[in-house]
């Protein structure tokens, strides 16, 4: 299977495909999924740090 | 006499001494503990464990994609699909291993002889990107194209290059699904290891609180 | 443990008291939850594939500038004849302060942009009286007398505009018939092949083939608007939306600033600076200042804020 039945067999619900975005502040210049990868860790690690964490029974 | 020796004496040889050595440091209630220090009582230490599972993700797709060989992924949907979960199943690593070390930094985790806890975690990031950066090099497309031919100034530039092609797809396919991945085994079982032999370090004592050595 | 006496004097994790914790289940509930994740992501969002550039392709689609870079490595000025090693001794390569690495290391791998990429290719195939007759010239032509016919060739190529077939009349020998026959190789496929299979009948090393089109301008435009060059962060980029070596945002930063941005020695300068930076990663725990952000910054105090209710 090449062409176009693979293209349509390897289609996502969210296409990446296509002219790609960024933003930019002075020397800096991102892709918008690298943001978004960043932004991930940075809101997964402020989720590790204030969410509650399942109290267990303490011994000792 | 001669038996009182022979008991005080070590024996087993090497391998004697090995086996003390690992009974000693890791002892399997050690190795496998089922209670864990009451501090241990944050949602980042679950960043470790989804580390190690996004890392076994990462070998299990890239078997996959090894059984088939590398024209297999361009030629066919299910191996187009396994090449996604290669590529997002490396996304999680990575941005898993981000939060775990910068949550073991703010934790001052090499703490209490834990040094080489974290430089076997810092060698298991470099290993774990330069691996990433091979993977990116025997994709036979375009990115292939354009990564080996940038990558190969910076390597050259130091000397590397004369050895280390990274237009040789033969060369870095070996490396990415052979030498590379040994290395990140080994340095990440390392790693497990002396987490487990040293435990999970404890909390930073507070300024001014007894056993504020600051 | 004299050495670190500080750090030795960390209390026994057994001492704080404990509480139950499966290890194992955390890690199977984790496995489960991260494969499970993971084949979501790949089935939402897919993975790029981008159809490699062939020198065929290239040819078809930019005849001139094929033509061009081909003329470019006969003559000897393009960027692989001037590289230094590991490919030739055209110049000396990068260098850290004093160290020239590059140097030191040599050529490893050598390429003789004429030979390689234009002459054997034309002598591997089989040619027609008049490509056999140009190629014969050429080859028993003086080194001056091919500088002369390239010169020109040079010149009247680019008053045309990198169109071959625009070029004026002069004394150009036998070049033009040379690259017309090569241009044809490259447009039928079989010039790819022949790159490639210079090496031997089995082939893993593409370094000939990527060369030659990286010598182009199409590759480099091609990268430029995916954003991919180096001074584009493109060294964390992938094609289209997808997100790249994320991880690789250090080792970029460095190429978009002074002097890195416009060094020759760019690259090597780059490597100095992360070299350092990584052994300073990874001796944090023995670097005074640094190791104390940590209590400096008490993110700590919201990680343990349970034990310290406790332990006040």
């Amino acid at each position: 299977m090449t062409g176009a039945p693979l293209a349509a067999a390897v289609a996502a619900p969210v296409n990446l495909n296509g002219p790609g975005h960024y933003v930019g502040w002075g020397i800096f210049h991102f892709s918008v999924a690298n943001v978004v990868m960043v932004a991930v860790i940075v809101l997964a690690l402020i989720a590790a740090l204030l969410l509650p964490f399942p109290k267990g029974r303490d011994r000792g | 006499m001669t038996e009182q020796l022979v008991r005080t004496r070590p024996t087993g040889g090497w391998t004697g001494s090995l086996r003390r050595g690992m009974e000693r440091n890791l002892p399997p209630a050690k190795l496998l503990p089922d209670e864990q220090p009451s501090y241990v009582a944050s949602w980042i230490y679950v960043f470790g464990v989804l580390t190690l599972t996004a890392l076994l993700v990462v070998v299990g797709s890239g078997i996959v994609l090894s059984v088939r060989g590398p024209d297999w992924w361009h030629t066919s949907a299910v191996g187009h699909y396994f090449n996604s979960v290669h590529l997002w199943s490396v996304e999680l690593l990575m941005v898993f291993m981000s939060v775990h070390l910068i949550g073991k930094f703010f934790m001052a985790a090499w703490r209490g002889r834990r040094a080489l806890t974290w430089i076997t975690g810092a060698v298991s990031f470099i290993a774990c990107a330069t691996t990433a950066l091979t993977g990116y090099l025997i994709q036979q497309n375009f990115d292939a194209q354009w990564i080996s031919t940038q990558a190969k100034d910076g390597l050259n530039a130091i000397g590397v290059g004369a050895y280390f092609n990274v237009m040789d797809f033969g060369q870095m396919m070996l490396w990415h699904v052979a030498l590379f991945p040994i290395v990140v085994a080994l340095v990440v079982l390392l790693h497990i290891l002396l987490v487990r032999r040293r435990g999970v370090v404890p909390p930073i004592a507070r300024a001014g609180a007894a056993g504020d050595r600051s | 443990m004299s050495r670190w006496p500080r750090e030795a004097a960390e209390p026994d994790p057994s001492s704080f008291g404990s509480r139950p914790y499966d290890l194992v289940k955390e890690f199977v509930v984790a496995l489960v939850g991260v494969t499970v994740l993971t084949l979501l992501l790949a089935a939402v969002f897919s993975s790029p594939d981008e159809k490699s550039m062939s020198v065929a392709s290239w040819a078809k689609a930019d005849p001139g500038d094929f033509t061009a870079t081909a003329l470019a490595e006969l003559d000897g000025s393009s960027d692989t004849a001037g590289y230094g090693p590991p490919y030739n001794t055209a110049a000396d390569g990068q260098k850290i302060g004093p160290f020239a690495l590059a140097k030191t290391v040599g050529v490893t791998h050598a390429i003789d942009t004429a030979q390689a990429f234009v002459l054997t290719p034309l002598e591997q195939a089989t040619q027609s009286p008049d490509v056999r007759a140009a190629l014969g010239t050429y080859m028993s032509a003086s080194d001056d007398q091919r500088g002369a016919w390239t010169d020109a060739y040079s010149t009247a190529l680019d008053k045309a505009g990198d169109d071959p077939a625009k070029v004026t009349p002069g004394g150009y020998g036998p070049v033009p018939v040379l690259l017309s026959q090569l241009l044809a190789q490259a447009k039928s496929g079989s010039l790819d092949a022949t790159l490639s299979a210079e090496s031997g009948f089995y082939h893993s090393d593409y370094t000939l083939p990527l060369m030659f089109l990286a010598d182009g301008s199409d590759l480099a435009a091609a990268g430029e608007q995916q954003h991919l060059a180096g001074d584009q962060w493109g060294m964390t980029n992938e094609v289209d939306n997808y997100p790249g070596q994320v991880w690789l945002i250090p080792d970029s930063f460095f190429y978009q600033v002074s002097p890195f941005d416009h060094s020759p020695n760019g690259d090597a300068l780059v490597w100095a600076v992360m070299a350092v930076l990584t052994a300073v990663f990874l001796l944090v725990p023995f670097i005074p200042g640094l190791r104390r952000i940590p209590r400096l910054i008490p993110v700590y105090r919201l990680v343990w804020r349970e034990h310290y209710k406790t332990h006040p």
